[in-house]
């Protein structure tokens, strides 16, 4: 198949992911405003009012709300999105368990920002970072054009038959919220064609019959009961087991858009910037990898065996692909845009190290807590982690297992 | 030769934090005159700073709590009511005021108005209304006109608004007030009287946006906010709180409700002592 052609129009992260809504047919939209979530949902209140799109659009009054209101329209059969921040995530926080346990295929865009206290809000990714075990998959996007990208693969992944699994899209607030850039689009039909009208899998009724898996008068089911020790324990599982499948649909739909886009990220979970023959690694989320990717071209230039690794999909972790991206390098640090207070490290940290134990061979790794409260993390302060890790390959020794980046001491 | 000039300080100077001032708010906004008539209300009670806590949650009108010269507490959106309760739990002796918006209290933090009002715990509430969510650039809110033009209903508001007069008293309120950033010395008046009575007291200040609600809803410019307020404003002291609602052609301002109520906090006391009573009888 031959690479669509496409145009290029200035689209800040925000307006990107309105955009690709716009172009995603999708039946109910409802959001409160959040910065810098906002221009999401405004952007998209436009395309409602032009009569560009044929949704219902709901300004609801929290996040909370939002939420409740995009899974039940979901849970009716309705393709649903919505949109949040730092504590409007945080006030989700119960909805976001339900919609993954009700499995609701949908679809959220993050534009990741510190928590209160004390107020702050800029980028980090703590908001996020609550929500990692509620049994949502979450994709990171690196710069505007991914987020659009990644929104439009994000309803075909959460709406799979086999899997009916909500879907995150995380973008770093400000950095790619508010940051204009040059996005590829496709043409409307293209989009439309690709996420397609959403399918049910056939679930059995307590007759036994097999009916869709949405909420419909012609054939009752009910959503979301009480599920005691006797069955609830199963349906966790199975929330895992979609988890375990989702991979091969993550790829399928990565590499199909690659196809007619002729945009690929990686290997659809993580896009490996001169990691193969590299002795010290760093690894890191969001839009710190473009800052990155920069100093490795600069550090390589020098001769020196940079690489880093961007982590796209955090649930489900790659682990092989982490695995064996890292297994046999001289250092690794892991840049973490939050921190587990109390815990060794960032969460990031947590999970990056928790697969190198199953490992080969164990390279030495430390961690880079940074940019919290959106301090910027310039490239001489990834310059000095190179360093630290050049430091580290030659002894072997690590001296801080966790550090503080940028931060006043 | 420079001319001698004297340093007099202003009037309200210590009401005021003056390291977080100038004030964010743009040209026009009626939240400095919200500002300017509370902290008046303090100064002419003669009350002691220590005994006041300024609770705000998020918002334009949020910012306030950092700007009086009182303890203070800038909370979470929605939430600053819930900070407030457990303040006056804690210590009954302090006059807890909530400053905030028509988004943050009536919004994502309705919920916590209504049971406040309904329990009539001893916190007084001001409210901010400027009819959108200034902060955030202007969003469609709960007490958004019907029709009217916002960042999220370019085409018009398509949902009810709130009566909040009437929201306060049908909840409990002991004391409901309505006036415009037009009623300057009438909102000092109610500020004070609030400040001075028991129980929930609810004072809706109607207060112009014009940097971004007056240009969607094309109202305009602060003047002209001021003029409608002016030319549509009418006092109607104790009248029915039902048919109190604000359109474009009539603002109902004035005192609504002003009764007594046993407080939460005093009922509350009243049984902890009983009860503690009762367990040292029986011992
Ligand atoms: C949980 C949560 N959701 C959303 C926001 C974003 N937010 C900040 S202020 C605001 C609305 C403020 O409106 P209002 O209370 O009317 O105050 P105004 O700015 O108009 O004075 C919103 C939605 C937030 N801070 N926290
Ligand atoms: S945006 Fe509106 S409410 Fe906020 S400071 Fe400006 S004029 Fe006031
Ligand atoms: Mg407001």
């Amino acid at each position: 198949m031959a690479i669509i052609e496409q145009k290029t129009i200035p689209l800040n992260g925000d307006e990107a992911v309105a955009y690709a809504v716009k172009q995603s047919d999708v039946d109910v939209v409802a959001a409160y405003p959040i910065t810098p979530q906002t221009i999401i949902v405004e952007r998209f209140s436009e395309y409602v009012a032009n009569g560009e799109v044929d949704t219902e659009f709901v300004c609801v009054e929290s996040e909370h709300s939002a939420l409740a209101a995009s899974l039940t329209a979901s849970l009716t059969g309705a393709r649903a999105f919505t949109a949040t921040a730092s504590a409007g995530l945080a006030l989700m926080h119960e909805m976001v368990y339900v919609t993954a346990g009700c499995r609701a295929p949908v679809v959220m865009a993050v534009t990741n920002r510190a928590l209160s206290a004390p107020i702050n809000i800029h980028c980090d990714h703590s908001d996020v970072m609550a929500e990692r075990d509620s049994g949502w998959i979450q994709l990171w996007a690196e710069n505007a054009q991914e987020v659009y990208d990644s929104i439009i693969q994000a309803f075909r992944i959460a709406e799979h038959p086999d899997l009916m699994t909500p879907v995150m899209v995380n973008l770093d607030g400000f950095f790619l919220s508010h940051t204009l850039e040059n996005v590829q689009v496709l043409p409307d039909n293209v989009v439309r064609k690709f996420v397609g009208i959403r399918q049910y899998p056939l679930v059995s009724d307590t007759q036994g019959k097999k009916v869709p898996f949405k909420l419909d008068p012609d054939f009752p089911l009910t959503m979301g009961p009480l599920d005691l020790p006797d069955y609830y324990f199963e349906h966790k599982r199975q929330q895992e087991e979609a988890m375990h499948i989702a991979p091969k649909i993550i790829k399928q739909v990565h590499d199909e858009y690659a196809k007619l886009s002729g945009r690929s990220y990686g290997n659809g979970f993580v896009d490996a910037y001169n990691v193969d023959d590299a002795e010290i690694v760093t690894v890191c989320l969001g839009s710190t990898a473009g800052t990155t990717k920069t100093v490795v071209d600069q550090l390589r230039s020098k001769g020196i065996k940079a690489g880093v690794l961007r982590v796209r999909t955090l649930r489900p972790l790659p682990v092989e692909d982490i695995m064996r991206a890292l297994e046999n390098k001289k250092a690794v640090a892991v840049l973490d845009r939050s921190n587990s207070v109390g815990g060794q490290g960032g969460p990031f940290f947590h999970e990056i190290r928790h697969v190198l134990y199953g490992a080969q061979s164990h390279p030495p790794i430390v961690d880079y807590v940074y940019g919290l409260g959106g301090r910027d993390m310039p490239p001489a302060l990834i310059q000095n982690i190179y360093k630290d890790l050049e430091e580290i390959a030659k002894t072997g020794k690590v001296k801080n297992l966790v550090q503080f980046a940028g931060v006043r001491e | 030769m420079a001319e001698q000039t004297t340093q007099i300080a202003h009037p309200l100077e210590p009401f005021l934090r003056k390291t977080t001032i100038p004030h964010i708010w743009c040209p026009g906004c009626g939240d400095g005159t919200i500002l300017n008539s509370f902290v008046t209300a303090l100064k002419e009670l003669e009350v002691n700073l220590d005994k006041i806590a300024v609770i705000s949650g998020i918002g334009c009108i949020g910012r306030i709590a950092g700007y009086t010269n009182t303890d203070s507490f800038h909370t979470t959106h929605g939430r600053p009511i819930p900070f407030a309760v457990g303040v006056k739990l804690a210590n009954p002796e302090l006059n807890v005021i909530v400053i905030s918006g028509d988004g943050d209290l009536f919004a994502i933090g309705g919920n916590h108005f209504i049971h406040a009002a309904r329990r009539n715990i001893g916190i007084k509430v001001i409210c901010s209304n400027n009819f959108n969510y200034g902060m955030t650039g202007g969003q469609q809110g709960p007490t958004t006109p019907l029709a009217s033009r916002t960042a999220t209903t370019p085409f018009g508001n398509i949902e009810h608004p709130f009566n909040l007069v009437h929201l306060a008293a049908a909840s409990g309120a002991v004391y409901v007030a309505r006036w415009t950033t037009l009623h300057v010395r009438r909102m000092t008046e109610s500020i004070k009287k609030a400040i001075q009575k028991e129980g929930f007291s609810f004072i809706e200040i109607v207060s112009p946006c014009p940097e971004i609600y007056g240009k969607a809803s094309k109202i305009g410019t602060a003047m002209d906010f001021m003029n409608w307020f002016k030319k549509a404003s009418v006092i109607q002291n104790f009248s029915d709180p039902a048919q109190a609602e604000i359109t474009a052609e009539k603002i109902p301002v004035g005192e609504f409700v002003d009764v007594e109520k046993p407080t939460f906090e005093k009922l509350l006391r009243e049984m902890t002592a009983q009860a503690q009573g009762k367990v040292t009888g029986g011992a």
